[in-house]
């Protein structure tokens, strides 16, 4: 499998604080990965230098074999790295279809309507997306980022704040959304974890504290003391 | 006279501006720094001030000097009351949207404009010194009310700097500008703020109003000027922090005084709100602010 | 683009075109003012109501256009058509270098650099006093405002003239903003208006897309300088100065920003306002203030914006 994604030494500093510290990541094509980590441990810094919302202090980003360290971020967007905001952040007085007709580059049409229909979202295309429930926005969301047509799809915290129904039918989508895209997952929930990942990094303040299966990462005890704080 | 006396002329004249600068370009530093908001009706209060100073002094008998005392008290008084009304029912109610605000506040500039117009008449209205005293250099004379007003501005300034170091007043504000919410959470009534601030703010520019009267005269388009220098002074010195905004009026006042005596106001004015938005595209939050949360 | 559409605004102008035969001298003249105008007001909307750009500058590009026609025609020999293109070119020549430069500033750090580098265009003019006569402006002369074009003769003097080449102008702006709504750039201009960030995020060039923006709000404010110049045979400073930036905001605000008919109606109510109020009080200005402030606190939509919420959703 080639390298789709590649870190180098990144690094992203804030005064003095060093949220991410020289780490060397790596991404292969078609891989589901989910990044976890305690509070604070970097992991929405992270994936906010590789969508280029925020610049690094230092190091480089690799996609697709190219350096995109210096790319704005809608750059990167057209190259085909696609970021789902943490925080909610859609066109609230658009309806949820020109929501998605934005992100297919074809606005003022009515494009979006399969990617509406992936995530389940059909039968409420004309409604105001402010007036979407919050699991439903969230949805919103990754119909937007599938309708990119991304390479790399970054989902961080999808499921905060959804229901049990909800995030089953969640894990049902990111499946289906893997056979074509690769998948960068942040993720508090575990058991999301556990079931979706191919492979799973751990950050604990800025650095890579483990990789590997999902299986030896809940096996680790480094893992297990950086979460809990005892052996 | 040679060189060297005219740049000393042009020195003390920019100091006396520089000292009024600070002044009326602190009570908007204060309004921005704690509420974020931009009140574009700032140089009406100063028009408004000096007005005020006028009647006031034709009202009271006693001579200039009584006339100056009581305007400096009723003026910055009384523009306040204004302050405070236009705090309540106007931007309370668009709940200091910064946009809202700017927009409105224009509006209220062209009011308080033209009623001025009406009440007080076109013409510019002199106001004689509360003392006259010539301060005689080897080349010119100097006026010493102008070295007065220098030194009650910077009074002002120190005690300005006292208030909100050192008092517990001062620590409600500089919290309440730090942030709003968690000011909220302290159990601050962030609302109470800034009406005082605004008042306050409002109070500082009638005061330099009042002080710089006898040496400008009264007229009812006078506030154009100090609004776009306080803007000047506020933004590169930064928005919210008075130590910036004093070193820029010191670097602004100067370069005026020796730029409009070594050629003229207009060409002055014009470097100047350049540099403002030159300043402002490099650095959004000015030379010495804080970015915005 | 919906039939109805193409007929609310072709009525419009329609009705603008009949107007014509049926009000007295006083009205004709006052009307080819507003039409000049609310070409400026259409523009400043494109920037204000669709991108949600507030610029407290646009006086400098409408002067752009005032003294490039001015001068074009009384002191560079230009002919009108000549003057006129001139003037629009240097329009959009100074509206893409203080876009370019302010907006790398955004939110109130770009209301102020817009303001200020406004100010610093009006103090240039006044400082150029011995060309641009200050305040007391540029009286353009008949001889410099008759011209002929496509072998006809046409003297900007001729009322009848006026009104219709003003009228041309504004169905032409129409025109062109109702285009340039309905076009992909538009919606991702409204896109940027509402969430920049997402938009960027989504791979839109925003900064792009509002020097665009930009540009055209300073072209359409240029056409209508150069046109109030040529027609109205004056360019004084007070056109240059704070006030005749405020007015586009104030008139697109008032109409509806984000409407298109929104300026052209909100001009429109403003001159006749403004008019009505002179009957009794000499402070014009002051009509303006209180208009302002009670748009911002009761009626932030505007007339057309609210009758487009509340009953009319199709309304571009």
């Amino acid at each position: 499998m080639s390298l789709l994604l590649e870190t180098r030494a990144l690094s992203r500093s804030f005064g003095g604080l060093k949220a991410v510290e020289a780490v060397d990541f790596s991404l292969s094509r078609g891989e589901v990965r989910a990044v976890i980590g305690p509070n604070g441990a970097g992991k929405t810094t992270f994936v906010s230098l590789i969508s280029g919302r925020i610049a690094p202090s230092s190091g480089s980003i690799f996609f697709t074999g190219e350096d995109v360290t210096a790319l704005p971020a809608f750059r990167r967007v057209k190259r085909g790295i696609a970021y789902t905001f943490q925080i909610t952040s859609i066109y609230a007085n658009l309806t949820a279809e020109e929501n998605v007709a934005l992100a297919a580059h074809r606005p003022g049409t009515h494009a979006g309507r399969d990617y509406l229909a992936r995530v389940g979202l059909a039968d409420r295309a004309a409604q105001r997306a402010g007036t979407l429930s919050y699991g439903h926005q969230r949805l919103l969301e990754v119909a937007m980022g599938l309708a990119l047509r991304p390479k790399l799809l970054i989902l961080d915290e999808p499921t905060q704040g959804l229901s049990d129904s909800e995030i089953e039918s969640f894990i049902g989508l990111v499946r289906d959304v893997a056979r074509d895209a690769t998948v960068l997952l942040i993720e508090h929930n575990m058991p999301v974890v556990m079931t979706l990942a191919h492979r799973i990094t751990v950050l604990d303040r800025g650095r890579i504290l483990a990789e590997g299966r999902p299986e030896d990462i809940r096996a680790s005890d480094a893992v297990q003391r950086a979460y809990l704080g005892t052996g | 006279m040679s060189f060297f006396p005219h740049l000393l002329l042009a020195l003390l004249e920019g100091t006396v501006a520089a000292a009024v600068l600070a002044l009326s370009a602190l009570g908007l530093s204060l309004v921005f720094g704690v509420m974020r908001i931009v009140n574009v009706a700032h140089g009406e209060f100063f028009m408004l001030g000096a007005m005020l100073a006028w009647w006031i002094a034709k009202m009271v008998p006693g001579g200039p000097l009584a006339g100056f005392l009581a305007a400096l008290i009723l003026a910055p008084a009384l523009v306040g009351l204004l302050a405070f009304a236009t705090e309540r029912l106007l931007l309370r109610r668009i709940a200091y949207d910064p946009e809202a605000t700017i927009v409105a506040t224009i509006g209220l500039m062209f009011v308080i404009q033209q009623l001025a117009l009406s009440v007080f008449g076109a013409d510019a209205k002199p106001v004689a010194a509360p003392f006259t005293y010539r301060i005689a250099f080897p080349w010119f004379g100097f006026s010493g009310y102008k070295l007065f007003v220098v030194a009650a501005s910077v009074a002002l300034l120190l005690g300005a700097w006292w208030v909100l170091a050192r008092t517990r007043f001062g620590l409600i504000m500089r919290v309440t500008q730090f942030d709003r919410e968690t000011a909220t959470a302290f159990g601050i009534p962030v609302n109470q703020v800034y009406a005082a601030v605004f008042v306050i703010g409002a109070a500082l520019v009638a005061v330099a109003a009042v002080l710089i009267v006898p040496i400008q005269q009264a007229h009812y388009l006078m506030g154009l000027d100090p609004l776009l220098m306080s803007f000047i002074v506020v933004i590169i010195g930064g928005l919210g922090s008075i130590r910036g905004s004093v070193i820029a009026a010191l670097i602004i006042g100067l370069a005026d005084g020796v730029i409009s005596m070594f050629f003229t106001p207009t060409l002055a004015s014009i470097i100047a709100t350049l540099a403002v938005a030159l300043v402002l595209v490099v650095r959004p939050q000015g030379l010495f602010g804080v970015p915005a949360r | 683009m919906s039939v109805r559409i193409i007929l609310l605004h072709a009525g419009v102008i329609l009705a603008l075109f009949l107007m014509q035969f049926l009000a007295s001298d006083y009205v004709v003249l006052t009307f080819t003012r507003i039409m000049v105008l609310a070409v400026y007001a259409l523009g400043y909307n494109i920037l204000f109501g669709y991108t949600g750009l507030l610029s407290l500058g646009h006086a400098m590009f409408f002067a752009t256009g005032l003294y490039g026609a001015a001068l074009g025609v009384t002191r560079f020999g230009l002919g009108v058509p000549e003057a006129m293109l001139v003037a629009i070119g240097l329009g959009i020549i100074v509206s893409t270098v203080i876009g370019a430069v302010s907006l790398r500033a955004s939110g109130v750090a770009f209301m102020i650099v817009t303001l200020m580098f406004s100010q610093a265009a009006f103090l240039t003019v006044l400082y150029f006093g011995d060309y641009t006569r200050g305040d007391e402006g540029i009286v353009i002369s008949d001889e410099f405002r008759r011209f002929s074009l496509f072998g006809l003769e046409a003297d900007l003097a001729n009322p009848v003239l006026r009104y219709n080449l003003a009228l041309a102008f504004l169905a032409l702006a129409v025109a062109v903003t109702l285009a340039v709504i309905r076009s992909r750039a538009g919606h991702v201009l409204v896109a940027i208006r509402e969430n920049e960030s997402r938009t960027a995020m989504l791979g839109y060039d925003t900064a792009r897309y509002k020097l665009l923006a930009f540009v055209l709000s300073g072209a359409f404010a240029a056409f209508s300088g150069a046109s109030y110049a040529l027609m109205f045979a004056y360019a004084g400073s007070t056109l240059a100065s704070i006030q005749y930036s405020i007015h586009p905001l104030l008139w697109t605000l008032l109409g509806g920003a984000a409407t298109v008919l929104g300026p052209v109606l909100g001009t429109a109510l403003m001159f006749l306002l403004v008019d009505f109020a002179s009957g009794f009080t000499s402070a014009s200005l002051l009509v303006v203030g209180v208009a302002l402030i009670l748009l911002v606190l009761f009626f932030p939509k505007g007339i057309l914006g609210t009758l487009r919420q509340r009953y009319l959703p199709w309304l571009p």
